[in-house]
């Protein structure tokens, strides 16, 4: 009697997750649906608005802020991996193809995503700091009163933001790994590897490589910054729930940015792309 | 709008109308049944206990939560029946200050105070700097234009957040706690602009307080909430009367009687002792 009792809360417990999920995908889908309907209604219609001070602010706060880190970072990523690589690779007297295995790692995936992760601890969790701290200072209130939209006023330039710098910070990011096996191969590996790496690594990349990674990186952009506003504004109950929101934010951001790499890798796999 | 006469009731059109208003919290019901009307140029103060439902009842008049029954009138217009634009053009008619004052903290006071000129209106840059500065001198807030809010006192955060609620030169004032958390003469100084709001331009105001003195002083007429049910309304001078009268026997008079003048002992405090402290205790005892 006991075990069917558990048996039956733990169905109850799979199904009230599974439709909070959902709920938590429609709520995003909706506010994605009211991004981009403001959007357009700012490009197309004269009476709304879109501020491109904001947009700016927004840009410096998420992309130009975070270039250090992600420099610092993809560096690393690229020391680690040719020191990964090489002793591998020796076996078989095929070293110089760090250079090769680096362009495609990086450029199609390590750049844009490691660069989603940094981003989603620097800049999402600020932004839901940063709109939970607003609910609760009553500003979005405040905003919706005064006939304001906190979707074109607040969401759109952060998501538009974090779009656009996500593609120009995994640019840097793919170079920045490149760089960090270079680097490597100069200073540990020998002349064998780093001699004609740079060529090596052109002839081996194709432009769709590189187009690959930055859609990619584009929509890790839209997804750590629409997690950000949408935990941020449903923050409840003060300074717990903006401590609360920040947290899930980098949680669910980590999830959504590899279940989404995890998706384009199988699709692109898929059609040989 | 300036017009009006002194004595009260100023004018009988309701600009505000809540009609049989219910809503529920987790099956709860926060507001039970609430009907209420507030006239063009009077000042109504709804009170009420922590808890009773007022700020509640305040968000729904600005469209901020929704009935889950009955409805919320403005200028005639049920907000539940508007679409975007049309609550959008409501709220335009309409400013509201925060208990918090609830300023942008990324922008200065003035840009708070520009920001709804700027959106809503066609004026050019110069006008709406002369704007702002008129309404920043109203609240007594002029030198303060330039200053970020985290650099402001809480009295100022509210006079700037008023100067911002006038900035479209509203038809109605909503106050949700306004002199909570403010010293005295603060407090003293925010009642008299609420009143000189009211009289120099005419403005309906609603003001949601549990502060009696400050209530006393602005109020044409008042309400008052007790868990979710509109009480009592009337003019300022029957509340008068029953604080200042002798307890009668009658729960509700007395009710009232003992918030208004903030006795420890009365009606409230023994309902709130008698919820069966005892079987509470026994059944503590019953469950070891």
């Amino acid at each position: 009697m006991s075990t069917e009792g558990k048996g039956h809360d733990f169905v109850e417990f799979l199904g009230a997750k599974l439709l909070g999920g959902f709920v938590y995908a429609g709520g995003m889908a909706l506010l994605l649906g009211a991004a981009i309907n403001e959007v357009f209604r700012g490009l197309f219609s004269p009476k709304v608005r879109l501020s491109g001070r904001a947009m700016a602010d927004q840009m410096v706060r998420v992309g130009v802020r975070s270039v250090g880190i992600v420099v610092l970072v993809q560096l690393f990523i690229g020391v680690i991996l040719a020191l990964q690589i090489a002793p591998p690779l020796s076996t078989f007297k095929q070293e110089a193809m760090i250079a090769n295995i680096i362009g495609i790692a990086g450029f199609r995936m390590l750049g844009p995503i490691i660069t989603a992760v940094v981003l989603s601890g620097f800049a999402g969790a600020s932004i839901a700091a940063e709109l939970g701290t607003m609910v609760v200072a009553e500003e979005i209130e405040a905003l919706e009163a005064t006939a304001l939209s906190p979707v074109r006023f607040l969401v759109v330039p952060r998501v538009v933001a974090t779009f656009l710098m996500m593609i120009l910070l995994a640019i840097i990011a793919d170079w920045m790994i490149a760089v960090g096996g270079y680097i490597t191969s100069r200073v540990v590996l020998g002349p064998g590897v780093y001699e004609g790496y740079f060529e090596r690594m052109r002839d081996q990349l194709r432009y769709r490589d590189f187009i690959t990674g930055l859609v990619q990186a584009g929509v890790f952009g839209i997804l750590i910054s629409l997690i950000a506003c949408y935990e941020g504004l449903k923050v409840k109950g003060g300074a717990e729930g903006v401590g609360r929101a920040t947290t899930m934010t980098v949680v669910y951001s980590i999830v959504a940015i590899i279940s989404a790499a995890c998706v384009f890798t199988v699709v692109f796999y898929v059609f040989d792309w | 709008m300036s017009e009006l006469p002194d004595n009260l009731p100023r004018g009988d059109d309701a600009v505000i109308r809540v009609v049989d208003l219910v809503k529920r919290y987790d099956g709860r019901a926060v507001l039970d049944g609430v009907n209420l009307e507030v006239r063009r140029g009077e000042t109504l103060v709804i009170m009420g206990g922590s808890g009773c439902g007022k700020s509640t009842l305040l968000r729904h008049m600005i469209g901020s939560i929704w009935p889950d029954e009955g409805r919320v009138e403005l200028f005639g217009q049920d907000l539940g029946a508007l679409d975007q634009e049309g609550l959008d053009g409501i709220r335009k008619r309409f400013g509201i200050l925060f208990q918090s004052g609830a300023l942008f903290n990324s922008m200065t006071v003035g840009e708070n105070v520009a920001l709804p000129l700027k959106e809503h209106t066609d004026l050019d840059d110069d006008t709406i700097q002369i704007m702002v500065t008129i309404k920043l001198e109203l609240v007594g807030l002029r030198q303060a234009a330039d200053r970020m809010p985290s650099e402001i006192s809480g009295g100022m955060k509210k006079r700037a957040g008023l100067a911002r609620a006038i900035a479209l030169d509203p038809e109605i004032l909503f106050y949700d706690e306004p002199s909570a958390g403010l010293d005295p003469v603060t407090s003293a100084e925010i009642d008299q602009l609420i009143i000189d709001l009211s009289r120099k331009l005419g403005v309906t105001s609603v003001v949601v307080t549990h502060e009696m003195d400050s209530a006393f002083s602005i109020a044409d007429r008042m309400a008052m909430l007790d868990k979710g049910r509109m009480l009592k309304i009337a003019p300022r001078s029957e509340f008068e009367q029953i604080r200042d009268g002798e307890p009668t026997g009658d729960e509700m008079g007395d009710l009232i009687r003992q918030f208004l003048r903030g006795d420890s002992h009365g009606p409230i405090t023994r309902r709130r002792l008698s919820t069966g402290y005892e079987e509470d205790i026994l059944e503590a005892a019953g469950g070891r």
